[in-house]
């Protein structure tokens, strides 16, 4: 049998991209819906929120806290040169509350939870489990998906202000004891710099984040196939593609925050 | 070389006859990335009766039993279950269909993350049956199985037999009104299937809940029709020399195809090639 030719290699790579793009707006839309439908697996919310964001708050704190300090670090540096040194605060808390505790508990939290939710989900496919699950009258959409949604969308936004929080510490913590700077000017600095768009800015991309991290781990994890070694291909994809989208969702929410509202 | 089916019809059925029977199967086929599985299979389950599905391995038996209670869809015939036809029926509707029936999967697909107790009452759970009567329920279908003292163990601290027996806890918990039996006797030693294939009888003896039982091993097979269960003596029996059951029949699958279906006495009389080779 002769080999596919160039184009049709791509023609078959397009379908097949455009097949999984269209397979995933139908697993969303079909998690975000079961939001209105009855059962509501509540304690399986609670269950998956203390996992993704109880367990998550040690790598988020270290993360926040040593991110804050370093652009504290470096900023310092930068700032001195033009006699500015007392707008490190204001630098500090900007780029942590806009971009990088969005930005970094996210990906943190795909590395931790997007990899584990397509394991654990991958692993109940090619055991039979999640035919099970419907062979005994449960809908695994509504019983798996929908509760690490909730779950990870919830406890993204808490974990990012965690992030926030602590990454100004950080940055804090470098000023005083290593930059040698006042703390209330700091803090005051960090304070006065912010206006409501950083905030709502800050805050808004978590909700995507989370969207994304559960949505494709859970993705990943369904469509897995291939017995133990499937399991892996999902985890690893999970990880790379959230990691990915969240980036790219980044870069599109900040672009839309920018237009609607523009910096005085 | 097709043994013309001799004990279903499923082309003549009425509504009647479909209210009766928990399954039927018309011209029903399925085919994975354009290989076919199956091909225009068709037959029927009547109430109280065990169908044995026999075949090589790799021809479709597993499929077939996902088709039967929806958690696959055929490319073209029609299965109705319980006197609806669920070939288009939403997940939704199939959901709560499925709950009349019970599945024991090959690998007996326990959750890992719960105990035995939460595996077999699960269904239960999930209606919000109050615990105790959960706990009751549980530790009744647990007693079937002989396997009362695991209610508070984890899946992975049983051995293979041990969770296939669970299984067929957590299948028959609810009383269903078909029993889906993929595999039960697969990998396992040859006691253990025994004990396995006594369970079988025993569910289909007391409660005679009508079945299907996959399985590639003829002699699981041939002892499902040769003995009873003795509910005084709580062991299975052999049926009296000569005599077999006659509420077992069998299915035989051969490419794609459904090459048998009838009692045993005219499987073993069978003079088909494929039939005569497999049975020898």
């Amino acid at each position: 049998m002769p080999s596919d030719t160039i184009p049709e290699k791509l023609d078959k790579l397009a379908r097949r991209w455009l097949m999984s793009v269209q397979e995933y707006s139908l697993f969303c839309w079909q998690a975000v819906t079961n939001l209105f439908h009855a059962p509501h697996y509540w304690p399986d919310i609670l269950t998956q929120a203390d996992l993704i964001g109880v367990g998550s708050v040690p790598i988020v704190v270290l993360t926040g806290f040593f991110t804050g300090g370093v652009l504290a670090l470096q900023s310092a540096a930068s700032l001195a040169q033009f006699g500015a040194q007392a707008y490190t605060g204001r630098f500090v808390s900007l780029s942590m509350i806009r971009e990088l505790a969005p930005v970094l508990t996210g990906l943190m939290v795909s590395g931790r939870n997007a990899s584990g939710m397509a394991s654990e989900i991958g692993s109940m496919v090619v055991t039979e489990q999640i035919d099970a699950m419907r062979a005994l009258g449960t809908d695994p959409m509504k019983k798996l998906v929908t509760p690490r949604m909730i779950s990870t969308i919830v406890m993204l936004f808490l974990l990012t202000v965690v992030s926030d929080t602590v990454g100004t510490a950080g940055g804090a913590f470098v000023s005083v004891f290593i930059s040698r700077q006042n703390a209330a000017q700091y803090f005051s600095s960090a304070y006065q710099a912010l206006v409501f768009a950083d905030i709502l800015q800050g805050l808004t991309k978590p909700l995507v984040f989370g969207f994304i991290i559960a949505t494709i781990g859970c993705f990943q994890g369904m469509k897995t196939t291939g017995g133990t070694q499937g399991v892996g291909r999902s985890t690893t994809q999970a990880v790379v593609i959230s990691s990915v989208l969240i980036i790219f969702s980044d870069f599109m929410l900040s672009r839309v925050m920018l237009w609607l509202f523009p910096p005085l | 070389m097709t043994e013309s089916p001799t004990q279903s019809d499923p082309s003549a059925a009425t509504e009647h006859s479909l209210e009766d029977s928990p399954l039927l199967f018309d011209n029903v086929s399925i085919a994975f990335h354009g290989a076919p599985v199956l091909d225009s299979v068709s037959f029927r389950v009547r109430p109280g009766e065990t169908r044995i599905l026999l075949g090589p391995a790799g021809v479709g038996k597993s499929v077939l039993l996902k088709l039967a209670n929806g958690l696959l869809r055929p490319d073209s015939g029609k299965i109705f279950l319980f006197g609806q036809e669920i070939t288009s029926m939403p997940e939704r509707l199939l959901l709560a269909l499925r709950t009349r029936t019970g599945m024991v999967f090959q690998e007996s697909a326990l959750f890992d993350s719960l105990t035995v107790r939460d595996n077999v009452g699960y269904q239960l759970i999930q209606r919000n049956t109050p615990d105790e009567t959960i706990d009751r329920r549980v530790h009744r279908a647990l007693t079937f199985v002989e396997l009362d003292h695991t209610f508070d163990m984890f899946p992975s601290s049983l051995s293979g037999g041990m969770r296939r027996r669970v299984a067929i806890a957590r299948a028959i918990i609810d009383k269903p009104d078909l029993i889906l039996y993929d595999s039960p006797t697969g990998g396992l030693d040859p006691v253990t299937s025994h004990t396995i294939n006594e369970l079988v009888v025993k569910e289909r003896d007391v409660y005679k809940t009508p079945a299907i039982l996959v399985t590639h091993r003829l002699q699981d097979a041939f002892t499902m029709v040769t003995h009873r269960f003795d509910a005084q003596a709580n062991q299975m029996v052999a049926l009296p020399e000569g005599q077999i059951d006659p509420m077992t029949t069998f299915l035989v699958l051969h490419k794609g195809k459904l090459v048998f279906d009838g009692p045993t006495d005219q499987l073993l009389a069978s003079q088909d090639p494929f039939l005569k080779d497999f049975l020898a």
